[in-house]
């Protein structure tokens, strides 16, 4: 009995002392910095910045590293990336005519640049690509019409690779510009026909 | 505002019938008045309120909508105001369209009474204290119309929690207003008020040691009787969803929660009156004397002196109020029903009977000194919790080995 009368005594200290240190608590939270960043607009540093190294943002490509080698479209499990390679029959020399990256498809697990053997596919830390159409997603490092001779590494030396957190994919971000291409050119993507049945286009 | 209508209409000289069409049209203005500002508290508070929620959470809280998110509560009340008023099939639809005003009504009827500073009160009823506690008890009624006519099992449970946690905490809020009561001898609130003093130790709250017992119990009937965390159980989200509020949406969702914040106001004026000196201007002893005294500006100026005072002290408490909302977590239900009849009720009882007892020693031939000793003394511990609270927060800070920053706004 003595010690219910105990309890109930030490039951009313403890709540005046736990209420008392609970205010304290929360009242020097109203002395703390907010921990919010305030994205997109009132930030202090550039987002890229604020980024973890490894962050894996939309694809980028060096095409003047490309080898031609056709490795990140193998290895793509969904096939985003379209690369094509001619071979000038007189010189011998290879050009990489076609290098096309379709980033509403990629779900960036880093294949492509984890295999690329000169470091020119990589990741950038680009990711802000919200867009009206999604035609426009579709980058071509290689403009219509262009021909890029492949690199050819040198024995021995290191590939430069790409500078990192130097977004290149920058210069191709026009998500709002007019679609680059006819829709209908672009090949590999999923398009919808009048009949609601999803149909592959075949690349030509 | 009764003598100023009163001046004003002998300045008129109205004939009778005249005169019955001006009290009705007075009542009108006065009650415009007392809305007008009872919606812009209502409004401003959840403004402040979520501010200080974000703070207190390491957050920023809404700054976007105007200067420093300052409009957002015309914001979201223009959106409840055009969102549709969805009336679910199966509910008891008189019943259920009825409740939100009933709830408003309950809360905003408390404001005729509720004074605002020396002789600023809408009805300055003999009665004050009793019609208060009484009129907001319809706010139960409204709770629990809503909670039964909406047909659904959480509104049904939030509206009978309700039921039951506020007609359990009338009463040890009502032994703590007779414990204040005794020491007034009169139930008017302006009255009550003119009984204490501008100093701390004038309070009543400091007056003898039941009375800062009861302020305590006071403070937390008043937060369990307006449904306030930690006692907002009808509420519950994690259990209960929204509670009576759950079936609710527009214009009548916003009804409930103008109720409530609107209810802020009325528990911190309330506490300020009874046990927080009211409007009483430190250093002014006799401020009926002094206003009576003077005429034309000066009278203008000492009264909004004495709003001035009233409205810090009441806005302070709004402060605690929602500094205790965002501190301590919900209490279950029968911890709840255990903290009134175990603890409130027979501490209650002790603090009526003891400051009964107090007045009889102050009256007696030592009882002067003795009362005066007790004051101080009592006094001089509220300060040293104070100050022992600022050192603890000052550790506190400390230990979040974060620079120290302070900024109001974000």
């Amino acid at each position: 009995m003595s010690s219910t009368v105990f309890d109930y005594f030490t039951n009313i200290r403890n709540a005046f002392t736990s209420i008392f240190h609970g205010l304290a608590v929360t009242f020097s939270y109203l002395f703390r910095k907010p921990t919010t960043i305030q994205y997109p607009d009132r930030i202090d540093t550039p987002v890229q910045q604020m980024l973890p190294p490894l962050f894996r943002g939309i694809l980028e490509v060096d095409v003047g590293l490309c080898i031609g080698c056709n490795l990140c479209e193998k290895t793509c499990p969904l096939g985003c990336l379209r690369t094509a390679v001619v071979r000038d029959p007189e010189t011998n020399q290879r050009y990489i005519t076609r290098f096309d990256v379709d980033i509403s498809k990629c779900m960036v697990c880093g294949l492509c640049s984890e295999n690329c053997p000169t470091g020119a596919v990589r990741h950038s830390t680009e990711f802000e690509a919200s867009t009206a159409n999604m035609v426009n997603l579709v980058i071509r490092y290689v403009k219509p019409g262009e021909r890029i001779p492949v690199h050819k590494p040198v024995k021995g030396e290191e590939s430069p690779g790409l500078p990192q957190n130097e977004p290149i994919a920058r210069a191709h971000k026009e998500w709002d510009e007019p679609p680059p291409v006819d829709p209908d050119q672009v090949r590999g993507r999923v398009r919808w026909k009048n009949d609601g049945a999803p149909e592959e286009e075949q690349s030509s | 505002m009764k003598e100023l209508f009163f001046e004003l209409s002998q300045s008129w000289q109205l004939e009778p019938l005249e005169m019955t069409g001006a009290i009705a049209l007075w009542l009108v203005v006065v009650s415009a008045i007392v809305l007008s500002f009872v919606a812009t508290f209502a409004g401003v508070t959840s403004w402040v309120e979520r501010r200080v929620a974000g703070r207190m959470m390491s957050r920023i809280g809404p700054n976007r909508v105007g200067p420093q998110g300052f409009l957002q509560w015309m914001a979201d009340g223009l959106k409840c105001f055009l969102k549709e008023d969805v009336i679910p099939n199966e509910v008891d639809k008189p019943l259920f369209r009825f409740a939100p005003y009933l709830v408003f009504t309950g809360t905003f009827a408390a404001f005729a009474a509720l004074p605002f500073g020396y002789g600023i009160v809408a009805a300055d009823l003999n009665i004050g204290i009793f019609y208060v506690t009484a009129i907001t008890a319809l706010v139960v009624i409204g709770i629990l119309m809503a909670g039964w006519s909406s047909n659904n099992k959480w509104s049904l449970l939030g509206g009978v929690r309700s039921a039951a946690q506020i007609v359990s905490y009338e009463i040890p809020s009502g032994l703590a207003i007779l414990s204040v009561v005794v020491l007034a001898g009169t139930l008017n609130l302006q009255a009550i008020i003119a009984g204490q003093g501008g100093f701390p130790w004038d309070w009543y709250i400091f007056n003898n040691p039941f009375t800062l017992m009861a302020f305590f119990i006071f403070f937390a009937s008043i937060l369990a009787e307006g449904n306030r965390t930690p006692f907002d159980l009808p509420e519950a989200e994690s259990e209960l969803v929204a509670g009576y509020l759950t079936e609710y949406s527009g214009m009548r969702f916003v009804f409930f929660f103008f109720g409530e914040w609107a209810n802020l106001w009325v528990m911190s004026a309330l506490i300020t009156t009874l046990f927080l000196g009211g409007w009483q201007i430190p250093g002014v002893a006799d401020l009926a004397g002094v206003v009576a005294g003077v005429q034309g500006a000066a009278k203008t100026l000492w009264i909004l002196l004495s709003v001035v005072v009233f409205f810090a002290k009441t806005l302070v408490l709004v402060f605690v109020v929602i500094w205790i909302r965002w501190t301590l977590p919900r209490l279950r239900v029968d911890q709840l029903m255990v903290m009134c009849w175990k603890y409130f009720v027979p501490f209650g009882f002790l603090c009526m009977m003891g400051s009964a007892l107090f007045v009889l020693i102050a009256q007696s031939p030592l009882g002067e000194t003795v009362h005066l000793v007790v004051r101080l003394a009592l006094t001089g511990l509220g300060g040293l919790v104070l100050l022992l609270f600022v050192r603890r927060t000052i550790l506190n800070v400390r230990e979040l080995q974060d620079p120290f920053y302070f900024k109001v706004l974000e």
